[in-house]
């Protein structure tokens, strides 16, 4: 995954700004029971570093777009290309972490690590890889449950072994499914202080999938919003302005928080709405209070 | 994620794991399931209560409508030589139960053995493979439900004698739980483990070995254990048609000598063993569970 060494700079700006570039992605299911159009006409364009999150009602597809960016499933129409190579499978350059964890049950904390940096970088010594196991295990703060196997960890340290495993194959993307959807809120504000130090620290870009609008408010740089399934496409892109590193409880005291949350709470529970549908025209609204830049909005596909 | 398509294909047995030992509430901790339940008073009593009520029926049915069959204390005072002296050995047609029941054990060995080493990779190949699975399925449905019996007069013909045969039948019966029940466990293997092993690019052995095997692991051992108590059955009846030493031929000897007391003895040594073997295929099995480990 070496990037070229004759390129030009206005390549690598070019690269830079579009590392991630999501063009034009369709996804149709056919199933037992006829084709199902998930996602459509899907158009994301993400920077190196950046954070963004995915944001939609339940069933319109973020799994599938996030599942398609890994390559475990293959979009039906469109592309999909990270740094200049198109994405035609998975592979350890984009680190996944599952919405249940997927850790190996039969293998503990150390060794769910370990199997992935065995994998992923076989020219290490066993030193090495033995000390990049304990170095992100550590980073996650689970060096004492390292023997644990996954039942007898709490769900939060679960979700942790995951993020360590994903990271620890150095990706170049990570995404994540939802990672703290099963959480009470204090380990969730946990894990998420932890993620945003951890993405801070390595610049790693994250694509990750949330239900929660102040979790996406606290950690993204842009909040992608999605319509509702079926044939689910990008409604509306929100950045998000806030000064980083952000705390949280300096964030909801900050002015246009609220606002900015009810711009995505509105997306979301008004976009189901029959009345507002025709012509998209709420969508398209700008209402930016004076700290923040207009919103960016992709257009409506229907 | 990109849901494996996981035909539940073989649904609705009585072979496939999960109706047994599993508490139908919420998953039992490791710790839960590890701890030793304590011996309870109704665990002991109750079961002997029973016992003795059965033994009480038997004595009363042989007293009053069938006169020809010997009550519990007839039987162990008839049969108390064999009882003492399990492994006497006075000529190859009068050997003690204990040898009769180390031959048998040795057919069910290795039929058993060979029914394993065949049935698990076959399982995982039709597991992994939808084609295998397309290809061997009706095959194997017709097979399955033969009656083990019926396989021993092909047996003898193809092998010419009697063990062989023996291993044949248990081989031919005993195969099945263990092909379907390893196939039933590939196939449910969480997507997500199969999606981890293709973000890692796995090997195709590392996948196999942290993978596959490990999780299917669980409902093998079911197979298997299903498998043993099919090859203990199959050989006391496949015995009593092939003759030879073993514990179904002392049964069908007996009755030729009219003998009931030592029928009705092997009876319940034929039970005790197979609990036996259902018992340590079951403790096996758990070793390899990661779920009860
Ligand atoms: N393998 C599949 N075959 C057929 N349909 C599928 C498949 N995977 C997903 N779908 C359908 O595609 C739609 C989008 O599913 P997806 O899992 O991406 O939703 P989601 O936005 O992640 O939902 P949630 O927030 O509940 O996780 C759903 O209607 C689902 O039924
Ligand atoms: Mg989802």
């Amino acid at each position: 995954m070496k990037c070229d060494e004759a390129v030009d700079r206005d390549l690598i700006k070019r690269i830079e700004t579009n590392y991630l570039e999501i063009s034009r992605v369709s996804k149709t299911f056919e199933g037992a029971n006829g084709i199902y159009p998930a996602v459509q006409g899907i158009d994301l364009k993400i920077r190196k570093g950046e954070f963004v999150t995915l944001i939609g009602h339940s069933g319109c597809g973020k799994s599938t777009l996030l599942s398609m960016v890994a390559g475990l499933v293959a979009p039906s129409e469109g592309g999909i290309v990270l740094e200049g190579k198109e994405i035609d499978g998975p592979g350890p350059d984009r680190g996944v972490v599952f919405q249940s964890h997927a850790l190996l049950p039969w293998l503990t904390c150390r060794e769910n690590i370990a199997l992935a940096v065995e994998a992923v970088f076989p020219q290490m010594s066993r030193k090495e890889q033995k000390d990049r196991v304990s170095h992100f295990l550590d980073m996650v703060g689970l060096t004492e449950a390292a023997q644990k196997r996954p039942a007898e960890l709490s769900g939060g340290m679960r979700q942790r072994v995951g993020i360590a495993r994903a990271l620890a194959i150095r990706p170049k993307v990570l995404l994540l499914d939802e990672p703290f959807g099963a959480l009470d809120a204090l380990t969730r504000g946990h894990l998420q202080d932890e993620l945003l130090r951890i993405w801070e620290k390595f610049g790693t870009t994250v694509l990750m999938v949330t239900h929660d609008v102040d979790e996406a408010l606290l950690l993204s740089d842009r909040v992608v919003m999605m319509t509702r399934g079926p044939a689910a496409t990008i409604g509306r892109i929100v950045p998000i302005p806030f000064r980083r590193p952000r705390s949280r409880m300096e964030l909801v005291r900050q002015t246009g928080y609220q606002h900015w949350k009810g711009e995505i709470l509105e997306f979301l529970y008004g976009e189901g709405d029959a009345k507002r549908r025709p012509g998209g025209g709420d969508l398209q609204k700008t209402g930016a209070p004076e700290e923040g830049p207009a919103f960016v909005s992709t257009t409506d596909n229907r | 994620m990109e849901k494996v398509e996981m035909e539940v294909v073989f649904q609705a047995e009585e072979t496939v794991r999960g109706s047994e030992e599993k508490p139908a509430g919420g998953p039992a901790t490791a710790a839960e399931k590890r701890r030793v339940r304590p011996l309870r008073l109704d665990r002991l009593i109750l079961p002997l209560l029973v016992f003795v009520m059965v033994l009480g029926l038997w004595q009363a049915i042989s007293q009053s409508v069938a006169p020809m069959l010997p009550g519990p204390i007839q039987t162990v005072a008839k049969s108390w030589d064999l009882i003492r002296e399990p492994f006497f050995d006075r000529g190859p047609n009068d050997k003690g139960l204990g040898w009769q029941l180390l031959y048998s054990l040795r057919r069910v060995a290795v039929g058993f053995s060979m029914a394993a080493a065949a049935g698990i990779p076959i399982g995982f190949l039709i597991g992994a493979v939808p084609a295998f699975h397309r290809a061997l399925n009706p095959l194997i449905q017709i097979l399955r439900p033969i009656s083990p019996l019926a396989w021993l007069p092909i047996g003898l013909a193809t092998f010419k004698a009697a063990n062989p045969a023996a291993y044949f039948v248990i081989f031919i019966t005993a195969i099945w739980p263990i092909i379907l029940n390893t196939a039933f466990g590939v196939q449910k293997i969480p997507a997500d483990y199969l999606s981890v092993a293709r973000v890692l690019k796995l090997s195709p052995w590392r996948r196999f070995t942290k993978i596959l095997l490990p999780a299917t692991l669980p409902y093998t051992f079911t197979g298997l254990r299903i498998s043993v108590g099919i090859a203990w059955l199959v050989i006391v009846a496949a015995e009593m048609l092939t003759g030879g030493i073993g514990i179904g031929f002392f049964v069908w000897d007996e009755w030729n000598n009219l003998s009931l007391e030592h029928i009705i003895l092997a009876i319940f040594v034929i039970g005790i063993v197979g609990l036996i073997l259902d018992e340590a295929m079951g403790r096996l099995g758990r070793r390899f569970d990661y779920e009860m480990r």
